[in-house]
């Protein structure tokens, strides 16, 4: 994967599978280290899960008996001088269960990559799981870009985000405030 | 500058049209949106038929969805395409492009487009 939204795609599809209803997506940008978080309320993992997560030969999925997300994830922020960090409580343990990703990432690294499209991975994520409460915040330097799904559907009411017309709003929603930025 | 104000009005407009739609389309588009085809470009893919299908207002009739991993992860981007009364169609190896021809042919057209099929790209090889 050439582009960081990509990942980011990637791994909030791990919360949509975990049957998440509330998935926050935050990427902080100090200039030097981007912080990607992805927190879920899905069915999360236990501890056995947890520390097999890494290797590539460990996947619940039944389609085929590899599972590269993760692994990819961690490749890439290790060799730019970062890493990655999991937390999660499955829902055998607790009622508060979910689980929290974060990988931190050094901008400046010769290995990093850019950070392509977010808006089209936001739009991918909401266009494929329109009833499930996404908020993305992306902070940069100079600028924040924020959206809310929790907030639209309050306005929208029974009007699904998936409709062409919402979801073209949605991005160029987003492409404004992240044009606004420079 | 965009505003939820505008979203507003655009809910009001979508109100009537909504109310008209058929419950049922006739045709589902299936996108493989595993770790496997988000690697392989899917996410474009994908994109390109949610716009093509929209750009031909053809939302009534068609539906684009997306999946997990279906097992080939050798032939992603993999899209289905499934119609009432017909055999699958698996597409694989799919661009962009080859969506917008996917889109002109069959779905417009009803002739699947054989050579960016499952069938056609495994005797190729």
């Amino acid at each position: 994967m050439d582009e960081l939204s990509l990942y980011v795609l990637d791994i909030a599809m791990n919360s949509v599978r975990a049957g998440a209803t509330e998935i926050l997506i935050e990427l902080d940008d100090d200039g030097e280290w981007i912080t990607f978080t992805v927190t879920d309320n899905g069915c999360g993992m236990t501890d056995e899960q947890l520390k097999k997560l890494s290797d590539p030969f460990f996947t619940t999925r039944k389609t085929r008996k590899v599972g590269l997300g993760i692994p990819f994830l961690k490749m890439l922020a290790e060799m730019t001088g970062g890493n990655v960090n999991i937390k999660s409580v499955s829902e055998k343990i607790s009622k508060n269960h979910g689980t929290t990703i974060t990988a931190r990432f050094c901008k400046n690294h010769i290995d990093f990559i850019p950070i392509g499209d977010m808006t089209q991975t936001v739009i991918t994520l909401i266009q494929g799981s329109p009833n499930i409460n996404f908020t993305f915040r992306h902070v940069m330097p100079d600028k924040t870009v924020y959206l809310s799904c929790a907030e639209l559907h309050k306005i929208l009411g029974d009007i699904s985000l998936a409709e062409p017309e919402i979801l073209t709003w949605i991005g160029s929603y987003l492409n404004e405030q992240y044009s606004s930025v420079k | 500058m965009k505003s939820l104000e505008e979203l507003m009005a655009i809910k009001a407009k979508m109100q009537d049209k909504i109310a008209v739609r058929t419950s049922t389309s006739d045709i589902r588009i299936v996108v493989g949106m595993a770790t496997c085809g988000i690697a392989a470009g899917a996410r474009p893919v994908l994109n390109a038929f949610v716009e093509g299908i929209n750009a031909e207002k053809l939302e009534d009739k068609v539906t684009v969805t997306q999946t997990g991993c279906i097992g080939i992860c050798q032939y992603e981007p993999v899209v289905e395409v499934y119609e009432k009364d017909k055999e699958k169609v698996t597409y694989v190896k799919m661009t962009p492009e080859r969506a917008k021809e996917v889109i002109e042919k069959h779905i417009k057209g009803g002739n699947p487009v054989a050579e960016y099929t499952i069938g056609a790209t495994q005797i190729a090889k």
